[in-house]
C-alpha cells in the first residue's frame, strides 16, 4: 500500500532473502532428505519446510522467570513466519472484539468488526481465501474462492460430528484454488499438499511471496537482508528519526533515517524493540511510561488426539493429497454461558494417504497386535519379515488426528520482559517470559478431549494417543507452541492501559507504529493472520493519510 | 502465469531427478544418501558437509545393521529388501542427525553380539539362519518376550522404526507403498468407486459449492 501510494519504504529483515521459486523445497521426495524429512535445529517443521529457525536460534537466547514456560518460535527469513502456517484465514467475529463486555474477563478492543470489515474485504480480495456461506453470527463469511471437496477421513468425521451436533464446514484457507482475477504474478493450486514448503507458483499466502515481492517490484520498495534491528532512535521531542541496526554479514552497525517507523517483527520481538529503545524522552522505552509493553502477552491453546480408524485399513489407493492442510474444520459452536469456560476453540483435522518421511510406521508393535491381518487373523504384536512388511502396506492411511486452537485470556501477568543481565551475539538484550495457563484454559482443554474422545467413538474410530487427563493439564501445549502470540503492544484508548491507539499508532510516539499481533486485546479462537493482514493495511492506510496531512 | 506450463516443468523436473539417482551403478561402494538439491542455508549445508564427513558405526556394527534390516524388511514380490533400498546408509546418517539415538542403536548391537555369544558362541552375524532367527524370535513380538531381554526388545524396536521408515521413504518403498501423491493434479474429491465402498457420497451442496476444473 505504501509503494502504491509512492512513499519511499525501507524494509529491514532480521534473515536473508527467499523465495520459493529460487529456494525450493516443493515437490521434492523424501529420499532426497539424507534424514527423509526429520525435523533439525535448522528448521523445527522438517527438513523440506520452508521456514528457517524455530524454538531456538543458535546465539539468540531467551530466558524464563519463576520457573514459567514459554516457547518462542523465530523465522528471520523474508516473509518471516508467514513460510509456516497452516493457511487458516479467519476472520474474527463482532463478538471477539467485546469480549470484556460479553463474559467480564480482559478488555474490549477500542474498535469493533465493522471497522475491520472493509479491510477484511480487501484483503480477501487481493490475496484470495476459499471457504463457504455459512452465515454463522461470530464466524463472518470471507469473500470466497470455492473450496476443494473433502477428503474420506474427512467425510467420516463430518457425518459423525454433525450427527451428534457439532458442525464441520469447508476449512477457510488463503490458497487459490482459483487463479485470482487481475493477478498475473500467481498461479492457481496445482494440490501437492505442500504449502508449508513455500510454493513456486506462489498458490497460497506468504507475505514474502504475495506481498514483498510486487512491492520490490515497484521500485519503491527496498529491502535490506540480514539487518538486526537494534532499537529505534528517537529525538529530543521523543519522535522517532528511524532505526540501527547491525548487519549479520559484517557485524557493523549501521542507521536508516525515517520520516515514520512502522514495527512488524512478531509480537514480542516488537515489543523487544519498544523496551530496548531507551532515551531521556522515554526512559522505560518507547510507548511504555504506562509499563503495558510486554504484559497480556497469549497465545492460542492447543490440544490434540488421534487414532485408527479400522475401516480405513487395506484402503484403496489414489492420490488423496488436496491443498496444503484441511479441507474441513469446526468452528466454535457453542454458548460459553453453558459451559464452565469462558472462551471457545476450532478443531482442525488431519489423515489420510500423505507422504511418507521420517517416523513413517513407528510403533508398529503398538498396531499391528490389536486388529486382524489381510487373511482375517490375529498374529503377534511386532515381528519381522514378510508379514511385517505387509502390515506397513495394510494399515497405511487408516490414521487420523484432531486438534482444538482455543482462546486464551489475555492477562496482565503473563509478559515478556527485558531480561537485566543477558544479551544475544548481537549484544541486544533479550527478553524474559513469565506465562501461566490458568484454569479456564485447562477447562477448555478438557472439554476438547472430550468432544475429541466423542467423534472419534461416533467415527468407529479407535483413539491411539493423546488420551491425557488432569495430570497433564489435559495435553494443554505449553504456550508458544502454537505459534499465535499477541497482546504484547496491545491498543486502546486510554494510554495508561495500553500502547497503541486504535491505528497501531503508538500513545507515545505519533510517526511510530506497529502492525503484527501485538496490538491485540484478545486472540480470538481464530488464527491471527487474516486480522493482522486487515489492521496493517487499515493502519498503512491512516499513516499515508496522516502524512499528506503533515500531521506525521 | 500460464499454469499448464508449471504443471509439465515439475513432471520433467521430477523425472530429471529419478533419472539422476539411478545413474549409480548398482553395487557401487558409495553411500545411498542422496546429494543435496533442496534450499539449504549455508548453516545446513555445514551441518551437511560435517556429518558426511563422520562415520559413526564401525564395519562390523553395519554388517550387523545390514542383516538385522532385510530379516525386517526382506525381498517379496512387490519389492526389494531394505538393504536394496538402502536403509543402512540411512540409518547411519540417522543416528549422526539424531545423537539421542546412538547409545540406544550401539549399545542394543552389543548387546545382542553378547547375548548371541551366550547362546551360540558367536556374534549374530556369524550365525547360521537358524540361530539368527531364534535369537530375533525372542525380541521381536514384544508382548511374548520373556523376562530378562527387555532391552533387546527396546532395541528391536527401535531398529524396526528406522529400517521401516527408511525403507518405505526411499524409492522402491514408496513406490511398494503405492502412494500416488506429490504430483500436480486437479484434485476433484474421492474417487467414486471408494466412496461406494464406504457407503458415502457428496452431498448436493457440496457439490455445488465445491471447486470445479474446466479441464
Amino acid at each position: 500500500m505504501m509503494a502504491q501510494a509512492g512513499i519511499k519504504t525501507v524494509l529491514l529483515e532480521a534473515g536473508p532473502m527467499y523465495d520459493p521459486k529460487k529456494n525450493v523445497t516443493q515437490m521434492k521426495w523424501p529420499w532426497e532428505s539424507p534424514r527423509r524429512g526429520a525435523s533439525t535445529a535448522h528448521r523445527n517443521f522438517g527438513d523440506f519446510d520452508a521456514a528457517y529457525g524455530g524454538w531456538s536460534l543458535e546465539g539468540e537466547p531467551y530466558t524464563h522467570k519463576d520457573g514459567t514456560k514459554f516457547d518462542w518460535f523465530r523465522s528471520r527469513m523474508l516473509g518471516g513466519r508467514t513460510n509456516h502456517w497452516g493457511r487458516i484465514s479467519l476472520r474474527f467475529g463482532p463478538k471477539d472484539f467485546k469480549r470484556k463486555s460479553i463474559d467480564g474477563m480482559g478488555d474490549d478492543w477500542p474498535i469493533g468488526y465493522e471497522d475491520v470489515a472493509p479491510y477484511y474485504d480487501r484483503v480477501d480480495k487481493l490475496i484470495g481465501v476459499f471457504g463457504s456461506k455459512e452465515n454463522l453470527p461470530n464466524d463472518p463469511d470471507s469473500i470466497f474462492l470455492p473450496p476443494p471437496k473433502p477428503r474420506l477421513h474427512e467425510l467420516i468425521i463430518k457425518d459423525a460430528a454433525t450427527s451428534i451436533g457439532i458442525p464441520v464446514i469447508p476449512s477457510r484457507l488463503s490458497i487459490l484454488t482459483k487463479a485470482l482475477p487481475d493477478n498475473k504474478d500467481r498461479g492457481a493450486c496445482f494440490y501437492c499438499a505442500q504449502c508449508n514448503r513455500g510454493c513456486q507458483v506462489y498458490g497460497d499466502f506468504s507475505s514474502s511471496s504475495v506481498l514483498v515481492n510486487p512491492a520490490i517490484n515497484s521500485t519503491h520498495v527496498d529491502v535490506i537482508a540480514n539487518a538486526m534491528v537494534r532499537e529505534v532512535l528517537t529525538n529530543d521531542e521523543g519522535l522517532a528519526t528511524g532505526v540501527s541496526y547491525v548487519d549479520k554479514t559484517d557485524m557493523q552497525e549501521y542507521t536508516v533515517q525515517a520520516r515514520v517507523v512502522i514495527l512488524a517483527a512478531s509480537a514480542c520481538e516488537s515489543a523487544r524493540l519498544l523496551m530496548n529503545s531507551k532515551s531521556a524522552r522515554h526512559p522505560n522505552g518507547i510507548s511504555n511510561s504506562s509499563n503495558i509493553v510486554g504484559k497480556y502477552l497469549h497465545d492460542s491453546t492447543g490440544a490434540a488426539m488421534g487414532g485408527i480408524l479400522p475401516k480405513l485399513i487395506g484402503r484403496k489407493r489414489y492420490n488423496e493429497d488436496g491443498v496444503g492442510g484441511m479441507h474441513v474444520y469446526t468452528p466454535w459452536w457453542l454458548d460459553n454461558k453453558n459451559l464452565d469456560f469462558k472462551r471457545g476453540y476450532h478443531i482442525e483435522y488431519w489423515g489420510g494417504m500423505g507422504m511418507p518421511g521420517y517416523g513413517f510406521g513407528f510403533g508398529m508393535q503398538g498396531l499391528n497386535g490389536k486388529y486382524p491381518g489381510r487373511d482375517g487373523k490375529m498374529k503377534p504384536a511386532g515381528g519381522y519379515g514378510a508379514l511385517l512388511k505387509d502390515d506397513y502396506r495394510y494399515f497405511y492411511g487408516a490414521t487420523f488426528g484432531m486438534s482444538g486452537r482455543g482462546e486464551a485470556i489475555a492477562r496482565e501477568d503473563n509478559y515478556c520482559e527485558i531480561d537485566p543481565k543477558v544479551v544475544d551475539k548481537f549484544g541486544i538484550p533479550v527478553l524474559r517470559f513469565h506465562y501461566k495457563w490458568s484454569e479456564e484454559e485447562v477447562k477448555q482443554a478438557r472439554h476438547m478431549k472430550q468432544t475429541f474422545a466423542e467423534i472419534i467413538d461416533k467415527m468407529g474410530g479407535v483413539v491411539t494417543w493423546g488420551n491425557d487427563g488432569a495430570e497433564k493439564d489435559y495435553g494443554l501445549e505449553a504456550p508458544g507452541r502454537i505459534i499465535h502470540e499477541v497482546g504484547t503492544t496491545r491498543m486502546g484508548d486510554d494510554p495508561k492501559r495500553s500502547v497503541v491507539n486504535r491505528y497501531n499508532q503508538a500513545h507515545e510516539c505519533k510517526n511510530l507504529f506497529v502492525v503484527d499481533g501485538g496490538p491485540f486485546v484478545s486472540q480470538a479462537d481464530k488464527n491471527p493472520t487474516w486480522t493482522i493482514l486487515a489492521l496493517s493495511m487499515r493502519a498503512s492506510e491512516y499513516i499515508i493519510e496522516e502524512m499528506k496531512k503533515q500531521n506525521i | 502465469m500460464d499454469r499448464r506450463k508449471y504443471l509439465k516443468s515439475f513432471t520433467v523436473g521430477a523425472i530429471g531427478t529419478g533419472a539422476l539417482l539411478q545413474s549409480c551403478a548398482p553395487g557401487e561402494k558409495t553411500s545411498q544418501v542422496a546429494p543435496l538439491n533442496h534450499d539449504r542455508t549455508p548453516e545446513e549445508k555445514a551441518h551437511y558437509e560435517k556429518l558426511m564427513s563422520e562415520k559413526f558405526f564401525t564395519e562390523h556394527e553395519m554388517k550387523t545393521i545390514t542383516v538385522l534390516s532385510d530379516y525386517i524388511i526382506p525381498k517379496d514380490e512387490t519389492s526389494g529388501s531394505a538393504s536394496e533400498a538402502g536403509v543402512p546408509d540411512f540409518i547411519e546418517f540417522i543416528v549422526k542427525d539424531m545423537p539421542h539415538h546412538q547409545v540406544p542403536m550401539r549399545g542394543g548391537l552389543k548387546w545382542l553380539d553378547l547375548r548371541c555369544n551366550k547362546e551360540f558362541g558367536k556374534p549374530f552375524v556369524e550365525g547360521s539362519g537358524e540361530q539368527q532367527t531364534a535369537m530375533l524370535d525372542q525380541i521381536a513380538y514384544p508382548d511374548q518376550a520373556k523376562p530378562g531381554v527387555e532391552q533387546g526388545v527396546a532395541f528391536f524396536n527401535l531398529m524396526r522404526d528406522l529400517t521401516a521408515c527408511g525403507f518405505f521413504s526411499s524409492k522402491m518403498g514408496i513406490k511398494d507403498l503405492g502412494y500416488m501423491g506429490n504430483t500436480p493434479n486437479q484434485w476433484d474429491g474421492v474417487p467414486d468407486e471408494v466412496l461406494k465402498q464406504y457407503g458415502l457420497s457428496y452431498d448436493q451442496r457440496t457439490l455445488d459449492i465445491s471447486v470445479k476444473f474446466d479441464s
